[in-house]
């Protein structure tokens, strides 16, 4: 009987141990992106200063998100450095004309509807305040997949607790409802979903 | 503002064409599903053939495009749904969906009083090539779920976008109409906000001969219909379903 507190507290810590370092392992499947990018460079070389200069958005008020190969053309059309990243972009992407297959962390399921026009055109709210300061990085990020639910590990957040979580961590629903919440905008099922 | 969005269906002017059942289905996904039979089928606009039961030169028939009414008050589907997936929407009085949340049992289609809701039995599936002309702004709804007209949500939300992209909170009424209305060859179809008193819809509901069904309910459907015919209009309280038969399942 006296070992009854020392199996619980065994097995306890075997679950926790599990739960908290192992799941997360088993649960995300990690992606490369097909090439190196980075953001500081970019803003640094070629003076760009906002995001949208390249993350446009198009007439009718749609956003076009990750920009299209014309853009990095417009640069790129010939190699302009010596890495391995500037050839690949070059002869794989440039010269054939087809686009960077680039995975999207923050792709949403179908049925949500995000648009961007009214959260950064009508609200004014800063790219950053979901999307991380990830413009100013160094590096690009591996992405993470989900095996179960298919989605990038951006939606759920880093933590697999969410527990102290930064604003611009994790992209679900309860965290689109919790910043509604705190800006006090009421929008019905139909105002996100599709 | 909130908006109030409604319909009126002229059926003096309703030829049974169906352009507004194709025109809804290519707007909003909804799969072609040729094992279904009129109860099985999915038909968020559905053309209905009514007679007034006189034989020889006594015989009149209408045709009746029926719809999701959008009820306004004491929504049937809303009250029964364990899953709160239907809901008013308070800024467009749009009776929402969510078939993502939906599980399947099937009261709200008992509930509604128009048979205005639709089961998906099967998978959807599409002949091969035309998955590439679906509709982005509509997601594509799974077996075991209910769905219904959501008053082309997703032309609502390019307007809203579109709205946005220039700062504005309201939406220019012209860049949202219902595919349906849009599609109807001899306009008999009308779209506009009940809430706008100076709407041309606001002014047209008010006419005698402008009518609703089932109004005993009290449930206010903001879809109305119209007609010049006596008969056609004594039908909005009908019970019975003698004379009916279903244009297309």
């Amino acid at each position: 009987m006296a070992r009854t507190p020392l199996v619980f507290g065994l097995g306890l810590a075997v679950a926790l141990l599990v739960g908290w370092v192992a799941f997360p392992r088993v649960l995300y499947v990690q992606r490369h992106q097909p090439l190196e990018f980075r953001h500081k460079t970019h803003a640094e070389k070629s003076g760009i200063v906002q995001c949208s200069e390249c993350h446009a958005f198009r007439d009718d008020g749609t956003f076009a998100g990750i920009p299209s190969i014309a853009i990095c053309t417009a640069c790129h059309s010939e190699r302009i450095g010596t890495t391995n990243a500037e050839a690949t972009l070059v002869e794989n992407y440039i010269k054939p004309g087809q686009e960077t297959p680039w995975l999207v962390y923050a792709r949403q399921p179908a049925n949500v509807w995000f648009p961007h026009a009214v959260h950064v055109q009508r609200a004014a709210l800063e790219c950053r305040e979901c999307h991380s300061p990830y413009g100013e990085s160094d590096e690009v990020r591996i992405y993470q997949l989900n095996r179960v639910s298919g989605y990038s590990r951006d939606i759920w957040g880093p933590s697999i607790s969410r527990l102290r979580r930064a604003p611009h961590e994790g992209m679900k629903m309860s965290d689109c409802e919790d910043c509604h919440r705190r800006r006090n905008v009421e929008v019905g099922c139909i105002g996100c979903h599709q | 503002m909130s908006a109030r969005y409604g319909m009126v269906i002229d059926l003096d002017r309703c030829t049974g064409c169906g352009a507004c059942m194709m025109a809804c289905a290519a707007e909003n996904n909804v799969p072609p599903v040729p094992r279904a039979t009129p109860r099985t089928g999915l038909t968020p606009m559905l053309v209905r053939k009514v007679s007034n039961g006189g034989e020889g030169v006594d015989r009149r028939e209408v045709f009746i495009p029926i719809m999701c009414m959008h009820c306004e008050r004491e929504t049937p589907c809303v009250g029964v749904c364990p899953q709160q997936a239907v809901e008013v929407d308070k800024a467009t009085g749009i009776v929402m969906q969510m078939p993502q949340r939906c599980l399947g049992c099937r009261y709200c289609m008992t509930a509604c009083p128009y048979h205005a809701r639709y089961f998906n039995w099967w998978d959807p599936q599409w002949p091969a090539g035309m998955e590439k002309a679906l509709n982005p702004g509509v997601a594509v709804r799974m077996r075991g779920v209910v769905e219904k007209c959501n008053l082309c949500h997703a032309r609502l939300h390019s307007a809203t976008q579109k709205a946005a992209a220039t700062g504005k909170r309201e939406i220019n009424p012209a860049d949202y109409v219902p595919a349906c209305v849009e599609a109807c060859p001899t306009a008999a179809i009308r779209f506009g906000n009940l809430a706008d008193k100076h709407d041309p819809l606001s002014l047209e509901v008010r006419s005698p001969d402008t009518f609703r069904f089932l109004t005993r309910l009290g449930t206010e459907p903001k879809v109305y219909y119209k007609s010049k015919e006596a008969w056609v209009r004594a039908l909005a309280e009908s019970n019975s379903g003698s004379g009916v038969e279903t244009k297309r399942g």
